[in-house]
């Protein structure tokens, strides 16, 4: 029961991470209808700027933990969201009304571009890093230990998701943002800068995956430059899962596979762990291919 | 340092239609200042701090002057390129060349600012000249598109002519003095992937489905080979069809569930399979050999006639006294190049053979449009399937033949990034030409294999290649499709449909 639980909040807060991610992928989705293949590297971004953040902090004398953290998150959100900007101003905005394939092989040259950048940059070995938030919350008489790291994580994560909810059902940026997302034509004809709710959709996406990746950073304490990769196939399955084009479904999904990653880890062996996860994806779409909060598309003849 | 004091003072002069506007100083200002200031943002925290490996620890160095050439490089070449816009390319040119002229000659204190001056003021004259000889301060998309299509239609037409010489050129290529160990080794790589293209092609240029990882099926054919030479001692020639089967028998495992699924999620799971294979392969160690691999793999012989080698086993003759040539190691590598060249060929020719068969028309059908050929009574689910087993014989085609070649074969050969390599020798080729897919190869692999000491930038060149082109032809290189059949004395419909 006790490693029950253990791996339970093992696999929530990777799925809050995962979930994180999965957002950037689905609101993208959801506006423009393209898989922005690059936003992994988004969030590899994200935890080498929260690492360098961290780092030079350190080099400046400042080591009180709870500031530095906030400015690793700020900075980490700031940065990322500069470059989530610049890729979709650069590799996809001239492609908007292009064939279909032609941004999916920009954001695929996107993402072997920024990967090798930041490889050239930071260099090619995986950066170590010492733990940060050290320590564990013990509940049950001592038999579950949380780290503060995860707890943290899964704090922050429900807490960026209830905010991210407001802005997107109260806001005027978020009625836009949805109106963009059902009608882009229309949306526009009555006065939404289309062009610009795209930009925003791509910083917010890049602002919640810095947080993925300084919590990643955080919690595994080490991170290289070909982190991206799988963490964004792993969260597109998640968006999948979720249902593309749905917030919440995002969530959901990441938190899913969060579950499986850990407790088939947990329980058969973490050799096999993300064969689980996509073989799931297979079974998912073949059976409920809207994914489990999706819409069901209509098909237009 | 010295344009914009300069530019100020120019007088208007450029192309007379364009001249008549006047010049938007503040504007085209505080555009390069936006552009400037998202340089800065962009370079601060990863071009400007480094992580250093220290023996204590991860440490961190500052390399501010990179940061300032960036933004100074993005504030004038945003600057530079506003003003040809507007009609100011000759001064721009002049002030761009002369940037570029101080770089050379004056000594400066860092190389970052040389490479800056001499690398930035290069591009925008360049820009700048193209504006001053064409008049023109840019195509817009669709004449560029137009153009292009033109010069697509051409080199199609050209085809007819090219592709023999091209054939002839490849066959005799091994003859010639020319022909190192080298030379053939790039010539066998480059070969390798025009045949993976060109058999990817029958699944996203005919079929029009998004296959992300036909990588997978080249994994199997190699390791097909190389567990059947392993485990059961067979032969390249008993298992070269065996690895097509194979393979093809995984593209129909594959295909069958997923192939209903439409667009992006297809593609989204075939990338899943290619991953699951190749996680598969690094975890049955017990049997695939693991992160390991498999070495030792056996090279092929002469059509089980002869041998490559100087001393042949028991009972094989040796290729060169089989035909009474001088001992060279050469003869296997001229083998496998042929070999590979004859496998390429026979994947053209079946593609082109196909496309005018009820096969290839239901797919080209299919690609242009799903529910109008289901409602004329075509199979979806067989046809696609079809075409994902073809395709997925091919690839184990190729797959063999590199397992062969190399001798060595691990998971590391079968990640994404060959998946990705391969689409896009496709797509930037433009889907669904034959010619295209060899053009992008040269592109794409003989490009950077031609780099090979710049190892570093060559896949950041690679990544940054792939957007520069889909930027400047979304349709790909060549793409320029009549249809393969035509009613007589019917309109030919507009091209480029199949790529929506």
């Amino acid at each position: 029961m006790e490693y029950f639980l253990q791996q339970l909040i093992n696999g929530l807060s990777l799925g809050a991470i995962y979930g994180l991610i999965a957002i950037g992928y689905t609101m993208v989705y959801g506006i423009i209808g393209m898989i922005n293949f690059a936003h992994g590297e988004i969030y590899m971004i994200g935890s080498f700027v929260a690492l360098i953040t961290f780092l030079a902090l350190g080099a400046l004398g400042i080591t009180w933990v709870p500031l530095a953290l906030v400015v690793m998150l700020a900075a980490s959100m700031l940065f990322t969201s500069v470059y989530g900007w610049t890729v979709e101003r650069i590799a996809y905005r001239p492609l908007r009304n292009s064939p279909r394939l032609a941004p999916l092989i920009s954001a695929i040259g996107m993402s072997i571009f920024l990967q090798n950048y930041m490889q050239i940059l930071q260099g090619a070995r995986s950066k170590p890093l010492q733990p940060i938030l050290p320590g564990n919350l013990t509940i049950l008489d001592g038999a579950v230990s949380v780290s503060y790291v995860r707890l943290a994580t899964i704090v922050l994560t429900l807490a960026l998701m209830i905010g991210f909810t407001i802005l997107i059902n109260k806001t005027s940026l978020g009625r836009a943002q949805r109106a963009c997302e059902q009608d882009k034509k229309m949306a526009g004809l009555l006065g939404v800068n289309v062009d610009r709710i795209i930009s925003l959709t791509f910083v917010m996406g890049a602002a919640l995956a810095a947080v993925a990746g300084m919590m990643v950073l955080l919690i595994y304490g080490v991170i290289d430059f070909y982190i991206g990769f799988l963490a964004g196939v792993k969260s597109f399955t998640a968006a999948v899962l979720g249902g593309v084009g749905s917030l919440p479904g995002a969530m959901l999904g990441g938190v899913v596979i969060g579950l499986i990653e850990s407790f088939w880890s947990g329980y058969v062996g973490s050799e096999w762990k993300d064969v689980a996860t996509f073989t799931l994806l297979v079974l998912v779409l073949i059976f409920r291919p809207t994914g489990l909060l999706g819409r069901p598309e209509i098909e237009k003849v | 340092m010295t344009m914009p004091s300069h530019a100020a003072g120019a007088p208007p002069h450029g192309a007379p239609h364009v001249a008549a506007k006047a010049v938007d100083w503040s504007g085209s200002l505080r555009d390069a200042g936006f552009a400037a200031f998202v340089a800065l943002l962009l370079t601060v925290p990863l071009v400007g701090l480094r992580t250093i490996d220290r023996p204590t620890g991860l440490g961190i160095e500052a390399r501010p002057e990179e940061v300032v050439a960036s933004v100074l490089l993005v504030f004038f070449g945003r600057l530079g390129l506003g003003l040809i816009g507007q009609g100011l390319a000759l001064p721009v040119l002049f002030l761009a060349l002369a940037a570029a002229a101080v770089g050379l000659a004056i000594p400066l204190p860092t190389q970052v600012l040389r490479l800056v001056l001499v690398a930035g003021g290069g591009i925008i004259a360049l820009r700048a000249a193209f504006a001053v000889t064409t008049h023109r301060s840019k195509l817009t998309l669709a004449e560029r598109d137009r153009k292009m299509d033109r010069v697509a239609a051409q080199v199609q037409h050209a085809t007819k002519y090219i592709a023999p010489v091209a054939f002839i050129g490849a066959v005799l290529l091994p003859m010639t003095p020319l022909a190192d160990r080298q030379l053939l080794d790039i010539g066998i790589l480059l070969l390798t992937y025009i045949m993976l293209g060109w058999g990817l092609n029958i699944v996203v240029g005919l079929a029009g489905l998004l296959d992300l990882g036909y990588v997978a099926f080249y994994a199997v054919g190699a390791y097909s080979y190389a567990l059947l030479a392993h485990y059961f001692g067979l032969s390249f020639w008993v298992c070269l069809p065996l690895a097509g089967l194979l393979a093809a028998f995984s593209g129909v495992l594959l295909g069958f569930p997923v192939l209903r699924l439409r667009g992006d999620y297809f593609a989204i799971v075939t990338l899943g399979f290619g991953e699951i294979v190749r996680i598969i392969l690094v975890n049955w160690y017990q049997f695939t050999g693991g992160p390991n691999g498999i070495s030792g793999i056996p090279r092929p012989s002469f059509f089980g006639l002869a041998e490559f080698s100087r001393t042949p086993a028991e009972g094989m003759a040796a290729f060169h006294e089989l035909f009474g040539l001088e001992f060279s190691p050469l003869h296997r590598i001229v083998f496998m190049y042929y070999l590979i060249l004859a496998l390429a060929l026979a994947v053209n020719l079946f593609t082109l053979r196909i496309r005018k068969l009820p096969l290839g028309r239901a797919w080209e059908a299919l690609r242009e449009d799903e529910i109008a050929s289901a409602s004329l009574g075509i199979n979806r689910t067989n046809m696609k399937l079809a075409a994902f087993a073809i395709a997925a014989m091919f690839g184990g085609f190729a797959g063999s033949f590199f397992a062969t070649r190399q001798g060595f074969i691990s998971p590391e050969s079968f990640t994404f990034i060959e998946s990705a390599i391969i689409l896009a020798i496709v797509v930037l080729g433009g889907m669904g030409s034959q010619a295209g897919v060899v053009v992008a190869t040269l592109l794409v692999i003989g490009l950077p294999e031609a780099f090979r000491e710049l190892a570093d930038y060559r896949m950041l060149a690679f990544g940054m290649g792939m957007v520069v082109i889909m930027l400047w032809r979304p349709r790909g290189l060549l793409a320029h499709r009549d249809p393969t059949i035509l009613l007589h004395g019917g309109k030919k419909p507009a091209t480029g449909g199949a790529a929506r």
